[in-house]
């Protein structure tokens, strides 16, 4: 194994032992929460695409908003500072806090403060900074960073905060149930913060209308903080500004519902500086809080560090809409295992981090974590603000590459005819030009089976490419399905729909029966089919951040299969991730027209079935199930286009008895899961799956993807057929 | 859409009034789910119903209800020492969401901020033809009213609490127990 890739495996299996399980429990319990928190509105995709044009109208009006807070804040007697980096920001307020002649600042939790390490700034000049966020004090007591942007101490467990606060503070009774150690820490911070001289927040949203400062909690430390002393600092990046204070409702509706699965959290407070209420000075113990009068200070610090010119790049744009929810990161099936302690940068974790990162850090620090993002798509439906996060991943991926110098090229020239001009690293671009591999396997199958699995050629193959010797390769086949197809004699009448079959990559060269069967199916409901050669959707280079290759293939893809959509062909697909591409990210690589010629004439292979059957096809011409039971993995991305419910209808409605999985992912997600240094984090996320498969008891074991079928092979020793297997007639 | 949508103007707000009648079930309920306790009072009885609610000693911000007087023995104007003493604070509240079970608290001179928080048990006053269907009708109302007033407010749902302590516990660093005295006019 390679020293980096090594480094990097170690790390992870670290975590998953050390952190893991506290991370699991925790993730998984937001995301379900999340799930039954969005089933209760009436509109949820209405909400989302409400909040989705507010911060788009934001983003775009930025600078006039920024002049328009400004000057709001300001007539009322309150400061505004535009920081243009962390240096400048910190400055800023290390000076607010001499002025005011500062020995402590209480601060709620903010990751922009994270992000400039104000804390560290302000105490190397004499003052005490205190988090009173009980998440954030933990982390501070410990000495550990955030790994969740919303619970920063979510890997650590009831037990371990116990240990710790015993250790430290050494109680007169050990501290041990969780009553007792928020009661330990609510009393602690409470005299903290009586003292304190400097309150210190970050702010969700601003309204630039007012210069209401908006911060969503559930602890009331952030009301405390603001309240307490007559100085507030509230630190925000300039993003979070918004027009009005109607434009709050979507997203007080949304962000708890994202993020932790509540319906509201227990406190949204509008702080509208300076504030109107007096201040509660514990020094002036016996003077009713209410005689004089209310003097506040207030200081509205703006942050750019790097957003402004996210704001220019069209790719990393969309990252400025984040509203720091955290529902990438609990939806994510990576991140539940190993947290942001390992799929995380500087400050922020989770998939949008890449974004974050890669515009305020740099692609250096982007790029430690940015493979921990497969592209799966689940975390698109659950972001509030319809980021398109896979991409962003995808373009700070490609930008990586195209810094990184290739190595070992002369080996590999031959196996990587992509387009890329400069290098991404061996192991990218074998799996990223997998086209060729198959093409070349299957030419040469079974020979080349023998060899790919021998174990001399898979300890080079690790040594030179890190692919996991753990894994076996996928069998490729003689002859393609393209081939099957062409060669064979009987073919069906001229039927009432035609139907062009994409031959995906792993259907032609590998999961042969899977194509075989569907090319039954489609024949017995009455549909003439055509399976000519096409080339790979460009799926495997996309998921490398190759995105030139990518282009390259969809341009050729839909150049062949235009010519049948023009013919009043429907086109039908069975890899769901290379659906995926046709619906999705073609939209990124084809002209206009010609993605959404693709687009609205492709179709999943069970979906099209459904519709089939819907418009009065015969549900007899398929096999039937006899009330057998049937296990089923949908595939990631397949849930995330919404064709999961057409699987389950079809199988039912031919006498399958049907049961789930509800993990997010496999594990495996194309080619990451045959990556070394990923290949323990991958069977974490798979013994999920496992468990949940084996529960279920059934007479069938289906999936619908290439990846799952892999993982889940390796997984229970037996792999699983796709669902057209099930209905193929003499299947 | 409903009417009390389209404006928070004067007309509208009578209308929100009017209409608001009709929410308290859902508020109520809602509430419920937070863990909030309810009592629904007539307004001379509302005196009584507060000083039911408080478990001593109390601080207080008169309410701003019409008609309802805080409890005798409820300290206003509280200095600090007081503050912390307290196990009760009684402060009103000028709107709720039935949809959310949520109560609107204005940070205001009289300190129902930090009554309101530095206590065990806060004691809401509300009027019921102040509640609001939705989140959308609240902030209708909010964007008028900050924008006229320049007013700090707090959108209260439930006590205060914690998960990072590894179970939920209610009363972080806030209430550990919120009741509503709904005021039926």
């Amino acid at each position: 194994m390679s020293k980096s890739r090594d480094a990097k495996a170690e790390h992870i299996r670290r975590l998953l032992e050390t952190e893991g399980e506290a991370i699991g429990e925790n993730t998984r319990g937001f995301n379900v929460g999340r799930y039954e928190s969005v089933a209760k509105l009436d509109d949820y995709e209405g909400l989302k695409d409400e909040a989705r044009a507010i911060k788009e109208d934001a983003i775009e009006r930025l600078p006039d908003l920024i002049e328009q807070v400004t000057e709001t804040v300001e007539a009322r007697g309150g400061h505004v500072y535009i920081a243009d980096d962390a240096v400048d920001a910190n400055e800023y307020i290390a000076e607010v806090c001499a002025e005011d002649g500062a020995d402590r600042l209480v601060k709620s939790k903010s990751m922009t403060s994270e992000e400039i390490e104000v804390n560290d700034h302000l105490q190397e000049r004499g003052v005490d900074v205190v988090e009173t966020d009980l998440g954030e004090w933990v982390l501070q007591v410990a000495d550990e960073a955030p790994s969740h942007i919303v619970a920063p101490a979510i890997h650590k467990s009831r037990a371990g905060i116990a240990e710790l606060f015993n250790d430290q503070f050494d109680p007169a009774e050990p501290l041990e149930t969780a009553e007792e150690l928020t009661m330990f820490a609510r009393e602690r911070l409470g005299e903290l913060i009586e003292d304190a001289d400097v309150g210190m927040t970050g702010a969700n949203f601003i309204t630039a209308d007012t210069g209401t400062i908006a911060l969503v909690t559930s602890e009331g430390n952030a009301r405390k903080t603001v309240t307490v002393p007559d100085t507030h600092v509230a630190v925000a990046g300039v993003e979070k500004i918004v027009p009005s204070v109607e434009d709050l409702q979507p997203f007080v509706e949304l962000i708890g519902r994202s993020g932790t699965g509540q319906d509201i959290t227990s406190y949204i407070s509008l702080f509208t500086p300076p504030m109107d209420s007096p201040p509660v000075d514990f020094d002036d113990p016996d003077t009713p809080i209410t005689d004089g009068e209310v003097n506040r200070d207030f200081h509205l610090v703006l942050i750019d560090n790097g957003r402004m010119a996210m704001r220019e790049d069209d790719d990393l744009r969309e990252t400025l809409y984040c509203i720091r929810c955290s529902a990438c990161s609990n939806t994510c099936a990576n991140f539940q295992s190993v947290g942001g302690h390992a799929f995380g940068g500087e400050t922020y974790s989770g998939g949008i981090a890449t974004g974050w990162e890669a515009g305020i850090e740099g692609l250096d620090t982007a790029a430690e974590f940015n493979d921990l993002c497969t592209g799966c798509s689940r975390c698109v439906e659950a972001c509030p603000v319809k980021i398109d996060i896979p991409w962003i991943n995808t373009v700070v991926r490609d930008r990586i590459n195209s810094e990184t110098e290739g190595d070992f090229e002369f080996l590999v020239d031959g196996l990587t005819p992509d387009a890329e001009e400069s290098g991404p690293d061996l192991q990218k671009r074998l799996f990223g030009n997998f086209e060729t591999l198959a093409r070349l396997g299957s030419a040469f199958a079974p020979l080349s089976n023998w060899v790919a699995n021998a174990a001399p050629a898979k300890l080079l193959l690790e040594r030179v490419a890190g692919v996991d010797s753990r894994r076996d390769f996928p069998a490729f086949r003689r002859p393609t399905l393209a081939e099957w197809f062409e060669e064979r004699s009987a073919t069906a009448d001229a039927g009432d729909r035609q139907v062009v079959l994409y031959a995906d990559l792993y259907t032609n060269y590998m999961l042969v029966e899977r194509g075989k069967a569907a090319v039954r199916v489609l024949e017995a409901l009455g549909c003439e089919v055509a399976v000519p050669p096409v080339p790979g959707s460009g799926r495997a280079p996309l998921s490398q951040g190759m995105i030139d290759t990518a282009r390259t293939k969809a341009e050729r893809v839909s150049e062949t299969l235009d010519q049948y959509v023009d013919a009043g062909y429907d086109v039908v697909v069975i890899e769901p991730s290379d659906l995926a591409m046709f619906r999705g990210d073609y939209e990124r690589l084809l002209p206009e027209e010609a993605f959404a010629s693709l687009a609205e004439n492709s179709y999943e292979i069970v979906e099209y079935v459904y519709g089939l059957l819907a418009n009065g096809a015969d549900a007899d011409a398929l096999a039937t199930g006899d009330d057998t039971t049937v296990a089923y993995h949908s595939h990631c991305q397949q849930r995330t286009m919404g064709l999961e419910e057409y699987t389950l209808a079809v199988l039912e409605e031919c006498g399958y008895e049907v049961t789930t999985s509800d993990v997010e992912c496999c594990g495996m997600a194309g080619s990451f899961g045959y990556k070394e240094q990923y290949y323990e984090l991958a069977m974490d996320v798979g013994a999920n799956l496992a468990t949940q498969l084996r529960a279920a008891d059934a007479d069938h074991v289906v999936a619908s993807g290439t990846s799952c079928t892999d993982q889940i092979g390796d997984l229970l020793d037996a792999e699983p057929r796709h669902p057209v297997a099930l209905l193929a007639p003499d299947g | 859409m409903l009417p009390w949508h389209e404006s928070a103007s004067q007309s509208s707000r009578e209308a929100i009034m009017t209409a608001s009648r009709g929410q308290y079930d859902r508020f109520a309920s809602r509430a419920a789910d937070f863990g909030v306790e309810l009592t629904r009072v007539a307004p001379d009885e509302a005196t009584a119903a507060i000083e039911a609610a408080i478990e001593g000693p109390a601080v207080g911000a008169p309410p701003g209800v019409e008609g309802v007087a805080l409890p005798a023995g409820v300290t206003t104007d509280p200095t600090p020492a007081e503050l912390n003493d307290a196990v009760t604070g009684v402060t009103g509240a000028s709107l709720a969401v039935a949809e959310y079970g949520s109560v609107l608290l204005r940070a205001d001179t009289r300190g129902s901020e930090p009554i309101s928080l530095f206590v065990d048990r806060h004691v809401a006053v509300l009027r019921e033809a102040d509640i609001v269907p939705d989140m959308v009708a609240a902030f209708e109302w909010l964007g008028e009213t900050v924008r006229a007033t320049d007013d700090s407010v707090i959108l209260a749902t439930g006590p205060s609490a914690t998960a990072d302590m590894g179970a939920l516990v209610q009363g972080a660093h806030g209430p550990k127990a919120v009741e509503v005295v709904v005021v039926v006019e």
